[in-house]
C-alpha cells in the first residue's frame, strides 16, 4: 500500500475578509472621531440629568480646576471660518500694549487646548519650543480686582463675537468662592446666562415612595 | 514562497501557466489596521459632554432700584454648607430677629435627603408634571416631543403652590454641590429657584449649626 503523503505546508488563512472588516471599522472610527483635547489640568465634571449636548461653536469655556486655577478656551475643537481667536488676542494685545506677530497669532489660532496664561507671558508661551515649557507657563488667568484679565478676555471675546455663550466646566471638587468669582466677573460684563458642562446621569423618582 | 515554487517548476521544463492569482500576504496589513483601530478607539470621545443652562438674576446696578419682593410664606432657603451638607430654613429673617436666628434643618444630597424635602414642598406641581408625562407616555395625549417641554414650562409658569427656592452657598461649599442642587431643582420640577448671595446672618447660622454638630459629636465621643 502506498504511503499517503501528508502535506507539510501549514494551512494558509485567508486574511482578506478580516482586512475588509477592519477597513470598515477604521473608516467609521476615522469619520466619527472627535479628538479628545488634552486639558491643562484634569477636570472631573459633576453629573446632571440634563441631556442638552454641548454646542460646537460660539462658546467660550471657563475651565476651573481642582486647585482654583481658571483657564479659558474659545470654541473647543475646530475653529470656525470666522477666525475670531486671533482677533481676540490682537484686541487683548492692544489693551495691554503687546504687539503680536502674525506667526504668534497663527499659533494662538491653532492652539486647541485651554489657556491659563497671563497676558504678559503670552508671547513667551506662544514662542515656547515644547509643551513642557508651555505647561510651566499655565498658571491660570489672573482674576483679582487689581488685574482682572479674565474680565478683559470676556469683554473682547464678546466684542469680536457677539453670539458667544459662556460655558463653565468646573471640577466637582473646585472650591465655590473661585466659581463665584468667575460668575461675578461674567455678570459684571452682563452675561447672566451660563451653560454648566456636566456628564449625564439618570435619576428616577418613585412617586409612590415619596407620598407615604 | 509562491515564486520559489514557480521557479522549481520552471527547472523541470514543464511550462505551466498559473491559474490562480499570486497570493498576497495580508498579515502585516491586518497588524497595522489593528493598531490604528486601537488608537482611534482610545482617542475617540464617544459621549459628548452635556450642558445645563442656568440664568442668574441680573445684578442691581442702580442703587435706587429695589430688589423684587417675594412672598415670605412661599420662600424656602437652601444653604450649601461644608462637608457636602445642606441646611434649609423657611421664610425670611427679619432684622428684629437677628439675635434670635431660626434653627437650620440639616440634610444631605442623597435621594432620601434633599430630594424628599424638595418634593414635599413641591408635591402639587410635581404631581401635575408627572401626570402629564404619564399621559404622554401612555398615549392619552398625543403631542410632539418639542411641545412637551413647552407644556411643562407652562405648567410651571401658572403654578402658585410650589416654593420659591433661594439657593445660597457657604464659602466652604464646592462646585459639585452647586451643580447637584441645581440638578435636584430640575429633577423635582421646582418652578422658581434663584441663586443668590449668602447674607452675613446666614453665614452665622451655618457656623452655629456646624459648631453645634461638631460639639455634639465630640460630647458623644
Amino acid at each position: 500500500m502506498p504511503k499517503i503523503k501528508l502535506p507539510t505546508k501549514s494551512p494558509r488563512i485567508d486574511m482578506t475578509p478580516m482586512v475588509d472588516l477592519f477597513s470598515v471599522v477604521l473608516i467609521f472610527l476615522m469619520l466619527t472621531t472627535t479628538m479628545r483635547q488634552p486639558e491643562p489640568s484634569i477636570v472631573d465634571t459633576p453629573f446632571s440629568i440634563s441631556e442638552k449636548p454641548t454646542p460646537d461653536f460660539n462658546m467660550m469655556t471657563f475651565l476651573i480646576s481642582n486647585d482654583g486655577k481658571v483657564y479659558m478656551n474659545f470654541d473647543n475643537g475646530p475653529d470656525t471660518l470666522l477666525q475670531y481667536r486671533p482677533k481676540i488676542l490682537q484686541e487683548m494685545g492692544k489693551r495691554y500694549g503687546i504687539e503680536f506677530t502674525p506667526e504668534e497669532l497663527r499659533t494662538f489660532e491653532k492652539y486647541k487646548s485651554s489657556l491659563g496664561v497671563p497676558i504678559m507671558q503670552m508671547k513667551e508661551f506662544l514662542n515656547a519650543k515644547n509643551s513642557k515649557a508651555r505647561d510651566e507657563l499655565q498658571v491660570g488667568i489672573p482674576l483679582d480686582s487689581a488685574d482682572n484679565q479674565l474680565g478683559m478676555w470676556i469683554l473682547y471675546a464678546r466684542q469680536v463675537n457677539p453670539a458667544i455663550q459662556a460655558c463653565l466646566k468646573g471640577d466637582a471638587k473646585a472650591e465655590f468662592p473661585v466659581v463665584k468669582k468667575v460668575l461675578d466677573i461674567l455678570q459684571e460684563r452682563n452675561v447672566n446666562r451660563f451653560n454648566l458642562i456636566t456628564s449625564l446621569e439618570s435619576a428616577k423618582i418613585n412617586l409612590e415612595e415619596i407620598q407615604q | 514562497m509562491a515564486e520559489i515554487i514557480q521557479e522549481e517548476k520552471g527547472k523541470d521544463g514543464k511550462k505551466k501557466t498559473k491559474k490562480h492569482p499570486p497570493h498576497i500576504d495580508m498579515t502585516p496589513m491586518v497588524d497595522l489596521m489593528c493598531l490604528l483601530i486601537v488608537f482611534f478607539m482610545l482617542t475617540t470621545a464617544f459621549s459628548k459632554a452635556k450642558i445645563m443652562e442656568i440664568v442668574l438674576p441680573e445684578k442691581l446696578k442702580d442703587p435706587n432700584q429695589e430688589a423684587p419682593k417675594i412672598s415670605a410664606s412661599r420662600t424656602q432657603n437652601i444653604i450649601l454648607g461644608p462637608y457636602n451638607k445642606i441646611y434649609t430654613y423657611p421664610g425670611t429673617v427679619k432684622p428684629e430677629n437677628f439675635n434670635n436666628l431660626p434653627p437650620l434643618r440639616e440634610t444631605d444630597f442623597s435621594d432620601s435627603g434633599i430630594r424628599q424635602i424638595l418634593l414635599g414642598w413641591n408635591r402639587t406641581l410635581f404631581k401635575k408634571i408627572d401626570d402629564f408625562n404619564q399621559q404622554v407616555i401612555s398615549g392619552k395625549i398625543v403631542i410632539s416631543q418639542d411641545s412637551v417641554r413647552g407644556a411643562i414650562s407652562q405648567l410651571k409658569k401658572v403654578d402658585d403652590t410650589g416654593p420659591i427656592v433661594l439657593i445660597k452657598a457657604y464659602k466652604e461649599a464646592n462646585y459639585g454641590n452647586f451643580v447637584d442642587i441645581l440638578d435636584e431643582m430640575n429633577i423635582c420640577g421646582i418652578a422658581i429657584f434663584m441663586f443668590v448671595d449668602i447674607t452675613w446672618y446666614e453665614e452665622d447660622m451655618v457656623e452655629a449649626a456646624v459648631g453645634v454638630a461638631s460639639t455634639a459629636t465630640a460630647s458623644s465621643n
